[in-house]
């Protein structure tokens, strides 16, 4: 919808725009009319000379129907906009549709971190790749995220993804998400945390499975990684602003 | 209505000014404080705007506005403006100003009360002040102040601003609950003989519906705010999740009172609105009795709608489609009020003085901030749009109408009743258009940077890549430059009040042909108000009855 301005890259970015979307034409067309209606009277009903105000209580039927008919609408928009609402919601919040991978998000005073699998796929092991403010993720693959927070409430937000969970200390919250474009995407945190909130920034780094493979094979293995992969050429843009916004995060720690 | 108004002596200047009991003065003190803090709050928001326009610069006045300094001022911003701008004016003002001129009393219930009132908000006032200049600065957690960022000076830095923030936020609500009471009573035990319930003028309707659901709200986020005090200055640990406690907890105390308290400044505003509308459109309110029904049904269901604020804040997602039912329901009430405002047009003779100018700008930018509400509380779309500029752009199309547009429609209608003397017609109208159109140049590019993504306070967007498309840094450079201009028709304002007070026009007692007790009196009213206590014979909007010479009939006139 407003790809103009931002990107949709998860499988739910286009329920939320829709919704928005369906949303935005029913109130578009409320404000119209009572916009409209509002600027006629005032148009119509100007002071002239000799023309006397009517004396109406608004409590006659006839009268009374200008307010009861568009009440009864309201409520029927009302209706039309929360079933759809309720089911995106479900959809994103409620239901975990199967889940591929499984990933920790760590949120603290400033920084975002990761921890992933590694080649063997599992969780909890030795191999597991642990990063600072770049997640890397593989394209149609649906990611489990399990979201804590180290010191103050943070929110996770990656707003091509349509994606916004806060970070309570003390709990663990879980969602998930399906990116299904390359790209190299945004992470702002969303809730006040302190002086170094705005600069508090991150990227998700969505790849094919091959530039994904390799990425893990590099950092499983730190001695390979001064040699050129496919995926460095392969991301585009480069993720020049996140490795500055590593080692700024890593500074502050 | 034990003393008439013959026993009041005239008091001396200090007792007259700094310690009097008179519903008027007081209603003053509240007026100025209230306009010198909005003074302060514009200028906060001219700090943060300029960095977030022009980043990294050295702003006049201001310098570099530094990530900490960006958070106070946000901060700041917030919570002078709801606090100690709309609450203050709108029903302390307001309400000491209007209810017993209007409902024929001569003074409040308890008018000592009263004046403790005025002393401890201005006490709150000055904790707020101070916290400027302690070590640390200001408090930078935002208005919402969730823990643990506010219970622990090593999170937020500012230790002694946040006690003294939340300090200043308690006292002034002693303040308004002392205030509340009053206004309750008084609108309820010392109205004119003859005035029942539905002879009331809606603006007082509004304040007292608004103070009864303020002191219905606010025990919660008291006893929140004594807990968090204890975690910041006793290491208590009822928000620390380490030690049992949960900074949930906070999040719903805060928002059960946080969002009656937007209709709690919303109804007085709209009462301003309603006594405006009938004078200058010339026409009884349409459906008094129903305008008052969905005000108190708006009222109650305000109550269980705060969690609409925490969608994403990690409850139970199943919680947030009950709260957002009943954030929809809650639009239908409101949205059949501002619906009766526009039929009262319906039949009208409409003059477009200053005071209708401000009346209809209200009905027609609040329908703004009313309709993008919908996208908010609809769960779907939330997940979104929550804390970005979108939820900035909405509230302030809900604050601004409240705050702003209906205040000064308020002072520009009540002024020649308050100082005895008419405001400037023409500046009045530049002051208008440069107000409200400015306005819209701000917030409208904010509801696009909103849906393109800015979150909300974050001093720079440097480092998003996707925050700094040329369009998203021409968006915030123009709300910026709209705001300057919004700023500067201000001092039309300020020219045209403080000038017109010994220039104006001097004003008659019932300048605008209105019917309500508090134009029976001179302007300014006298100490003790009525020199002789008025009776009223019918409701308070009787204009263009058939058969009348006039085309109004005042409350208290017996044929």
């Amino acid at each position: 919808m407003w790809e103009r301005y931002l990107t949709g890259a998860s499988t739910y970015a286009h329920d939320i725009d829709h919704l928005f979307l369906l949303i935005g034409a029913l109130v578009g067309f409320w404000l119209i009319v009572a916009e409209g209606f509002l600027f006629w009277l005032i148009f119509k009903f100007r002071e002239k000379e000799g023309v006397r105000t009517q004396h109406v209580t608004g409590d006659e039927k006839h009268l009374a129907r200008w307010i009861s008919i568009p009440h009864f609408l309201v409520i029927l928009c009302d209706i039309v906009i929360l079933v759809p609402a309720i089911m995106v919601w479900y959809n994103i919040k409620e239901y975990t549709p199967p889940v591929d991978q499984t990933v920790r998000v760590f949120a603290q005073q400033w920084a975002w971190s990761f921890q992933q699998a590694g080649p063997d796929g599992v969780l909890d092991t030795a191999d597991d790749i642990r990063t600072v403010g770049e997640l890397h993720v593989t394209v149609n693959t649906t990611y489990r995220f399990e979201l804590m927070s180290r010191d103050v409430i943070h929110s996770f937000a990656v707003p091509s993804f349509r994606l916004k969970q806060d970070a309570l200390p003390g709990r663990t919250i879980t969602g998930w998400f399906r990116p299904n474009r390359v790209g190299s995407y945004d992470i702002q945190c969303t809730q006040m945390c302190g002086v170094g909130h705005g600069l508090m920034a991150g990227r998700v780094i969505v790849e094919t499975p091959q530039d994904h493979a390799a990425w893990l094979m590099r950092e499983a293995n730190p001695a390979t990684a001064g040699l050129p992969t496919p995926s460095q050429t392969a991301l585009q843009p480069t993720p020049a602003a996140a490795m500055e916004g590593m080692t700024m995060a890593e500074a502050r720690r | 209505m034990s003393t008439h108004a013959v026993h009041h002596a005239e008091p001396g200047a200090f007792q007259k000014y700094f310690w009097s009991t008179d519903h008027k003065v007081i209603a003053m003190q509240y007026l100025f404080t209230g306009m010198a803090m909005a003074a302060i709050g514009g200028f906060l928001a001219y700090g943060f705007r300029m960095q977030l326009g022009f980043p990294n610069q050295h702003v006049p006045g201001i310098g570099l506005v530094t990530p900490g300094k960006y958070n106070a001022l946000v901060t700041m911003h917030g919570s002078i403006m709801i606090f100690w701008v709309a609450m203050p004016i709108l029903i302390a003002a307001f309400g000491n100003f209007l209810i017993p001129l209007m409902i024929g009393a001569d003074d409040m219930a308890f008018p000592r009360i009263n004046r403790l009132s005025y002393q401890i908000f201005l006490i709150s006032v000055i904790v707020l002040l101070a916290s400027f200049f302690v070590k640390g600065g200001a408090f930078g957690g935002a208005w919402t102040s969730y823990p643990p960022l506010s219970a622990k000076g090593a999170y937020n830095l500012t230790p002694i601003g946040a006690s003294l923030w939340l300090i200043a936020v308690a006292l002034e609500f002693v303040a308004f609950l002392l205030g509340g009471i009053n206004f309750t009573v008084t609108a309820m035990n010392s109205r004119a003989p003859g005035m029942k319930m539905f002879d009331v003028p809606m603006v007082v309707w509004m304040i007292v519906l608004a103070s009864i659901i303020f002191m219905a709200s606010a025990g919660p986020l008291i006893a929140g705010a004594v807990m968090l005090l204890f975690d910041q200055t006793m290491a208590t640990g009822f928000y620390d999740p380490n030690r049992g406690g949960d900074p949930l907890l906070w999040e719903h105390l805060f928002w059960f009172f946080g969002h009656p308290e937007v209709y709690v400044v919303l109804l007085p505003a709209m009462g301003i609105v309603a006594e405006i509308l009938a004078v200058f459109a010339r026409k009884k309110l349409f459906g008094y009795k129903t305008m008052l029904y969905t005000a108190w049904a708006t009222g109650v269901l305000s109550f269980v709608v705060w969690a609409h604020h925490q969608f994403v804040a990690g409850i139970d997602p199943r919680m947030a489609n009950i709260f957002s039912v009943t954030t929809l329901l809650i639009s239908i009430p409101i949205a059949e009020m501002v619906f009766l405002y526009i039929a009262t047009l319906y039949g009208g003779s409409i003059r477009l003085d200053t005071p209708m100018l401000w009346g209809l700008a209200f009905i027609a930018e609040f329908l703004i901030g009313g309709v993008t509400g919908i996208f908010l509380g609809a769960s779907g779309t939330d997940i979104y749009l929550h804390d970005t500029y979108f939820v900035i752009a909405h509230f302030h199309y809900t604050f601004v109408p409240i705050a702003i547009i209906a205040v000064f429609g308020g002072i520009t209608f009540w002024y020649p009743k308050m100082f005895g003397r008419m405001l400037n017609e023409t500046l009045g109208k530049i002051h208008f258009w440069g107000t409200v159109i400015a306005f819209n140049v701000i917030f409208i590019p904010l509801f696009m940077t909103g849906v393109a993504g800015d979150q909300r306070r974050i001093y720079s967007y440097s480092q998003f890549q996707e925050q700094m498309k040329p369009a998203l840094v021409h968006l915030r450079t123009t709300s910026t430059i709209a705001l300057l201009v919004m700023l500067a028709f201000q001092i039309i304002f300020i020219v045209n009040f403080f000038w017109s007070l010994r220039n104006g026009e001097k004003a008659a007692a019932n300048p605008w042909r209105s019917t309500t007790l508090e134009w029976t009196v001179p302007s300014p009213p006298p100490h003790g108000n009525f020199s002789e206590l008025p009776t009223v014979y019918r409701g308070p909007y009787e204009y263009g009855l058939p058969g009348r010479a006039d085309d109004y009939w005042p409350q208290d006139a017996q044929n």
